[in-house]
């Protein structure tokens, strides 16, 4: 398991190297001087030529890469010029806010897809197994951006019950916080339910036919114990790969999610860079994001691995054997 | 000269090859899922190419006397919207964009991910190691928020918009055809192709590609749905095509805005997303389990 770990903490190096050398290639494909895209129209010359200066842009490519490097491994992400404070802080400040709403929605989706899967593979072929397979494949289909929109609409312009956009705060009470959390998770958990629903039934279908479920059954073994202990336990594997695959693609899908419900997290930081210029903090927040989301797949491997140890993992892994 | 052996065997290859294609057929068509979803697929080539016959008004034609109408006022079946363009018609032709770049986006990142995908899969080591390196690099963003980045630079537009959702496809089609790969070049008659002294060329394209292709047309149609919502997202974000073009996310965007006076447009904008999406998964669904029902995608 140790040398798993290590073997697979070493593997992580190379794709983070690729990660910054895309977002650096990237950003460096902007049509003309990104000084003078961030400073505005309004800016002199010589503004121009001082910030240029100041973000490394009259340096030699090479130079500017390594210097980039640099920055990066010692988290020194400079300064946002629209917000006027250090990009480090800004990330710190609205990545919590992101990590809240991604795991509200990961346990909404947990405690709403995990028994709809169990409870449809067991009521295999009736109205209930129906009516999970159909709303889950509605689910997986689902733009969340029009299900954020549905929610507001309906839930706060019509009803009035639920705040429609922003963050709550425990200062101003338990229900606010939570109130301004729920149509956002909601929002969020829908294609995550719908795919634990599907993995749980499908998988959770396949073992309940094996003979070693279908003997512990006619050895007289409670339906809760054979369900709990043999084919949910099976059903584990899979859903732990999609749950750490959904994870990571909240941080994706919260991007969305937030700029509809201006929720003060990563995607609506990005969003609100590009639309203010600021290339520097997009290109640090992408970089964070990709980082975490590389991180998260590393975790989600020590997991399958823990809950699997007969699995071998390196068969998955891109690089030649 | 072919012996009366090999002559019998690759009869029983044809033979077997014309069963499975039957049985491929019949499996699909007896799949109501799967073809509810043709039929929704039908439905919106239909609309995309029939889009002038169709629509009842011109998309980008504003009219300031009839700004946010409600669905059948003054002959606009879905109503307005705020520059008093009809809604139906706007949906009708924003179905070409979403099937456009479905179809482009998939086409470009299944080229260029296929070939990458062959190539590592197929001469492994280094080159193998140094693609997929750099396929995990591309795959350690989220799907979205790469095309975002890549929006961010390459500008508004209905070509960088199939660019940008293109290129975050490319990881996910090499993947799956370097697995593909990676099983069928030890199949024995590989190896007996490659020991008659076949060159890499005709044992690639003639023997491995044809053996790769069921999974990538299942991973292929999805795709296209997560291009149409990629597409959506973008648009739904301002980075999309360029306004006026009528785009099924610019219009729910724009009906965020009115949801009190006119809920009418974001509903029905995102509906169309909706069922598309849908339809095209119903299908790839009933696809896959036709193909091959153990298929991991």
């Amino acid at each position: 398991m140790r040398g798993f770990l290590f073997k697979r903490i070493i593997q992580l190096i190379p794709t983070l190297f690729i990660v910054a050398v895309i977002v650096f290639f990237i950003t460096r494909m902007l049509p003309g001087n990104p000084a003078a895209v961030m400073l505005g129209p309004q800016a002199s010359a010589e503004d121009i030529a001082a910030y240029s200066d100041k973000l490394g842009l009259n340096d030699p490519m090479y130079q500017q890469f390594f210097d980039y490097l640099l920055n990066l491994v010692t988290l020194d992400f400079g300064n946002s010029l629209s917000y006027n404070q250090p990009i480090v802080d800004l990330i710190m400040e609205r990545f919590p806010n992101t990590i809240l709403l991604a795991v509200s929605a990961l346990i909404l989706a947990v405690i709403v897809g995990v028994p709809a899967g169990i409870i449809a593979a067991r009521k295999q072929n009736t109205l209930i197994d129906y009516s999970v397979t159909t709303l889950s494949l509605i689910g997986v289909s689902m733009p969340i951006f029009w299900l954020g929109v549905m929610l507001v609409l309906y839930f706060s312009v019509n009803l009035g019950w639920l705040p429609a956009t922003g963050m709550g705060s425990l200062e101003d009470g338990f229900w606010d916080f939570i109130s301004h959390l729920i149509l956002p998770s909601i929002a969020l958990a829908t294609i995550p339910t719908s795919q634990f629903a599907r993995i749980i039934r499908s998988s959770m279908l396949e073992t309940i036919s094996q003979d070693y479920v279908k003997t512990a059954r006619s050895k007289g073994l409670k339906e809760f114990m054979v369900i709990n202990k043999h084919a949910f336990k099976n059903a584990l594997t899979p859903l732990i790969t999609v749950m750490g695959l959904q994870f990571s693609a909240l941080l994706g899908g919260a991007v969305l999610t937030e700029t509809i419900f201006s929720w003060p997290g990563m995607g609506l930081l990005i969003i609100d860079a590009i639309e203010k210029r600021d290339f520097v903090v997009v290109q640090s927040t992408v970089i964070f994001v990709a980082v975490i989301y590389v991180v998260i797949n590393l975790i989600v491997d020590i997991l399958y691995k823990v809950v699997n140890p007969k699995v071998n993992l390196d068969s998955n892994n891109g690089g030649g054997k | 000269m072919m012996s009366m052996e090999q002559v019998e065997q690759a009869r029983e290859l044809q033979y077997q090859k014309a069963k499975k294609e039957q049985s491929f057929r019949r499996k699909l068509l007896r799949n109501r899922f799967a073809a509810l979803g043709l039929f929704v697929i039908l439905l919106l080539i239909v609309t995309a190419i029939l889009a002038p016959v169709i629509a009842t008004h011109a998309p980008n034609d504003m009219d300031v006397t009839k700004t946010l109408l409600g669905p059948g006022q003054k002959g606009h079946l879905l109503g307005t919207d705020s520059y008093g363009r009809d809604i139906f018609s706007r949906i009708v032709y924003g179905s070409r964009i979403s099937l456009i770049v479905g179809i482009a986006a998939v086409v470009f990142g299944a080229v260029f991910g296929s070939l990458l995908g062959l190539v590592a899969g197929y001469f492994g080591g280094k080159i193998d190691a140094i693609i997929m390196r750099f396929m995990d690099g591309m795959m350690a963003f989220p799907f979205i928020l790469l095309a975002i980045t890549l929006m961010t630079v390459l500008g508004q537009g209905l070509v960088n918009v199939i660019i940008a959702i293109g290129v975050s496809n490319i990881p996910g089609f090499s993947r799956v055809v370097r697995g593909q790969v990676l099983n069928v070049k030890e199949a024995e008659y590989i190896e007996v192709t490659r020991s008659l002294g076949a060159k890499h060329g005709r044992i690639i394209f003639k023997h491995i590609v044809p053996n790769s292709i069921a999974p990538l047309i299942v991973y292929a149609t999805m795709g296209i749905a997560g291009a149409i919502i990629s597409e959506a997202s973008l648009s739904f974000l301002g980075l999309g095509v360029q306004p006026p073009t009528a785009s099924w996310g610019s219009m729910l965007q724009e009906g965020k805005d009115f949801l009190v006076l006119s809920p009418e447009l974001a509903t029905f904008s995102g509906l169309a997303i909706l069922i598309t999406v849908l339809g095209i998964n119903l299908f790839g669904d009933g696809l896959r389990d036709a193909l091959d029902p153990k298929m991991k995608l």
